[in-house]
């Protein structure tokens, strides 16, 4: 890791430790802000929280590895949620997932080649009436056909040229 | 501030004097449902023609009424005249609704339904409409078939009121029981009351309210806590992200109730990390109910202190279970633990804890402002008042629906939902999300309450009515939901760890082909041992699923196991995909649509499908015009 983002590492680390007590309950909350902002969890981060929170890194470890929200590799630009649960798979989840990887040629957990997009599968996003759903970013799509799965897609990708 | 319950009076008073409007006001419906549907897009227009126009008009965005199958929703709100719902309204709508509602009129091509009165949550508070000859073309709201026979009171504010305003929740009777709860009743007295209703929560248990309550307060140890269960882990059940989304004081409303009846000065909303939008409105509602005093210390001059905090879920279904949820409060891995001494006892950091879900605390304000009586008088013998169903899957009209427990399923799925669309038959109705179970087509005229339910091998669950048609296969379904199972079990005791593993292996089995005839007997097996032995109810109830669709649905399994078919032609593995030569017009489409390109012809000569290639996702069934494609 160069210097530069070491120090920008330790600004991120800095803010994000201000805004909890420092106390073993804020640890979802500080892992969860930090995954926001960094993308993924470095073992560096782990390591600065383990110690400014008083709680053991088998723990810290444990908690960043037990729940799905974090990931400890960096992800893509943009993360795209496809429901899995019960109305959409009525609703042919099998058939977005094949559009996706028709689309990104990338399955559930995996990164574009060009680093733009992860795939991640997940249980209910809520909107179940408009199933099948997918979510990019914080952004719903509902009762998608290729053609729109193409358009939400190009939406994104446009994102990042301009 | 607002410190007794004659200035929250006064100030609903002043509240409602300013929205008794002076002009006309548009409810823009902007639930993430909505948003989905491009209600954002109209909600602009809106307030850029109104703009450029100069008009007087408020337009505001609003909750979810359920009928999500008709977003984007709006309501009118004219000075002196009934409340108006247009229905599927779209940008090109914009300035001819503009028109109508500046010159007092209806919007005919989008108008859904008509309000009769203005109910709000406080006494004699229906103040019906004036006549009005310009809605005579216009049903009331009963009148429309989605909407007769629902009882909107968990729903009461959504799609009422701009979420993001206190004073509207006000204005509408907001925190009128509040302030009756906590300064003219003892805490004693709510949980009587809470008790006589009759409640029963709404997470998936439907243990007693008032039972859980009177626990608590019992239990020695200091601090006490009050929880809200917003983890909404069911697939396929929304309502309490709406409920957040569209109505956030209502929840407030009833956690201060509670916890001034427990005994707790302070209070945990565990929401699901999926829900931004419904994190975003209740950080803003705690905001507005402290800066009136609502929240924080001696609330309504009783002494009582009480403050709330948001965590914020990490992707866990587990989480949703009471142990579960109360570790992952502290910051730790969100494993249960075995419930010798229950939560109300020993919950969060070892103290007594009252875990609610998130539609039964926002039902809390209606029991103490409607009465427990009255309450009590909805509903069946054992399960009182209303329940929120979502209503998806192969099904009409899909959305949220609220009626009074005890309805038939008949009238749910087929009045209210409209039945199955497109002439196909309702093969099973799956409910009670994966500890649920699939009710079969005959069983149409059960009654939906707790009781009848469970009776039926599936339960009520947090709400999710899941509606299938004869093209879903129900050893496909029972795969999926063990699939879900297996990927969210916590791992934590080896019943349900293994369990789900092997339950799930054999099931992929049985759908790939590969069934053998013994494997019904070991998958119950299985079954007898996750739920006499697992540690929490996920395991233990984990092979619902399985069993119901085992009961209801035996010859499925048979057809499988034994023929290697998938009758309702799900199982991709067992299918087969060709191309009718005397049917095949040559038009191509389904050669361009294929993922995969396994299909391959001259233009206007029929063409093949390669197998060896072809994936079986269907897309070229779907796309072709000519029927020429056969799946067997
Ligand atoms: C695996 C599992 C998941 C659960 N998920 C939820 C949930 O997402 N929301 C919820 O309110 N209750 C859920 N529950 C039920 C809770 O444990 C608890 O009973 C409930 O929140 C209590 O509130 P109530 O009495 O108001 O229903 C779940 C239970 C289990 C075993
Ligand atoms: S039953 Fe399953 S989810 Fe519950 S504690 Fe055991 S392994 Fe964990
Ligand atoms: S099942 Fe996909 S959003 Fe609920």
């Amino acid at each position: 890791m160069s210097e530069q983002t070491a120090t920008c590492m330790d600004t991120i680390l800095d803010e994000v430790l201000g805004r909890y007590p420092a106390r073993p309950s804020s640890l979802i909350a500080v892992l969860q802000d930090l995954q926001e902002a960094l993308n993924f969890l470095p073992p560096v981060a782990l390591n600065r929280v383990a110690s400014a929170l008083h709680v053991p890194r088998s723990q810290v470890y444990h908690v960043a590895t037990f729940y799905k929200a974090f990931s400890l590799t960096p992800r893509g630009k943009h993360l795209v949620s496809i429901c899995r649960g019960t109305a959409c798979h009525v609703q042919g989840d099998e058939k977005v997932a094949d559009m996706l990887h028709a689309e990104l040629g990338i399955r559930d957990g995996e990164t574009s080649a060009d680093g733009e997009f992860t795939l991640q599968s997940v249980r209910c996003l809520g909107c179940c009436s408009l199933a099948p759903v997918i979510m990019i970013d914080r952004e719903v799509f509902g009762n998608l056909t290729a053609a729109a799965l193409r358009r939400a897609l190009a939406q994104y990708r446009d994102d990042m040229t301009s | 501030m607002i410190t007794s319950p004659e200035q929250l009076a006064e100030y609903r008073a002043k509240c409602r004097s300013a929205q008794t409007l002076l002009r006309p006001r548009l409810l823009v419906g902007m639930a993430t449902c909505g948003l989905a549907s491009g209600a954002a897009k109209v909600f602009a227009a809106l307030r850029e023609e109104a703009a450029l126009r100069g008009v007087d008009i408020d337009i505001v965005a609003t909750g979810c009424k359920g009928a999500c199958f008709l977003e984007p929703l709006i309501d009118a709100v004219i000075p002196g005249k009934a409340r108006v719902t247009y229905a599927g309204v779209t940008v090109e709508d914009v300035p001819d609704l503009l028109d109508a509602v500046l010159a007092g009129a209806v919007y005919a091509k989008r108008a859904l339904a008509r309000e009769t009165a203005e109910c709000l949550l406080i006494e004699d508070c229906a103040e019906p409409y004036p006549a009005d000859a310009n809605l005579e073309g216009v049903p009331a709201y009963d009148a429309v078939p989605f909407f007769h026979g629902q009882l909107h009171l968990a729903m009461r504010n959504c799609g009422y009121l701009d979420p993001t305003s206190i004073d509207e929740y006000i204005a509408r009777g907001g925190y009128a029981a509040a302030a009756r709860a906590l300064t003219t009743m003892t805490p004693e007295q709510i949980i009587e009351a809470i008790k006589t209703s009759g409640l029963r929560g709404r997470g998936g248990g439907g243990f007693p309210t008032g039972r859980k309550w009177e626990s608590c307060r019992k239990a020695h140890g200091t601090p006490k806590y009050v929880v809200c269960n917003a983890d909404e882990g069911d697939p396929g059940a929304y309502m309490d992200r709406s409920i957040l989304e569209s109505d956030p004081h209502s929840v407030l409303e009833g956690m201060i109730i509670g916890s001034f009846a427990v005994g707790a000065n302070q209070g945990f909303i565990y929401v699901r990390e999926e829900y931004p939008l419904a994190v975003e409105r209740l950080r803003h509602a705690i905001t507005q109910a402290e800066e009136l005093g609502l929240l924080g210390t001696n609330i309504f001059d009783t002494g009582h202190d009480f403050t709330l905090r948001i965590n914020r879920g990490a992707g866990a279904f587990v989480c949703g279970e009471s142990t579960a949820l109360m570790a992952s409060l502290e910051g730790r891995v969100g494993e249960p633990r075995a419930k010798y001494i229950h939560t109300v006892e020993s919950g969060l950091w070892g103290k007594p804890s009252c875990l609610n879900n998130v539609e039964t605390w926002n039902n809390v304000p209606v029991v103490i402002q409607r009465g427990a009586e009255w309450f009590a008088g909805i509903g069946t013998e054992g399960s009182k008042g209303t329940k929120v169903f979502s209503l998806v899957g192969k099904v009409r009209h899909v959305g949220l629906v609220e009626v009074p427990m005890g309805m038939t399923l008949r009238a749910v799925i087929e009045g209210i939902g409209g039945g199955v669309p497109e002439g196909r038959q309702l093969k099973a109705i799956q409910t009670g999300g994966p500890s649920g179970g699939c009710i079969p087509a005959e069983y149409l005229d059960s009654p939906v309450d707790f009781e009848s339910l469970s009776s039926l091998g599936s339960m009520m669950g947090s709400g999710g009515v899941i509606v299938m048609d004869d093209r879903t296969c129900m050893v496909d379904v029972a795969r999926y939901f063990l699939a879900f199972l297996k990927d969210e079990s916590c791992g934590k005791c080896v019943p349900c760890r293994e369990g789900t593993g092997r339950m799930l292996d054999i099931l992929t089995a049985i759908c790939e082909g590969r069934g053998e005839p013994g494997d019904i007997e070991i998958l119950r097996d299985l079954a007898t041992v996750m739920s006499e032995a697992s540690l929490c109810g996920l395991g233990t109830s984990a092979a619902n699923p399985v069993l119901t669709t085992l009961q209801y649905f035996a010859d499925e399994y048979q057809a499988h196991i034994a023929d290697h078919t998938c009758p309702a032609k799900v199982c991709r593995a067992l299918l087969r995909y060709s191309i009718l030569t005397e049917a095949c017009t040559g038009c191509a489409a389904c050669a361009k649509v294929c993922p995969v390109n396994a299909i391959s012809g001259e233009r206007k000569s029929p063409h093949v499908i390669d197998e060896t290639a072809c994936i079986k996702c269907g897309q070229c069934y779907e796309i072709c015009r000519f029927s020429a494609i056969e799946v067997a």
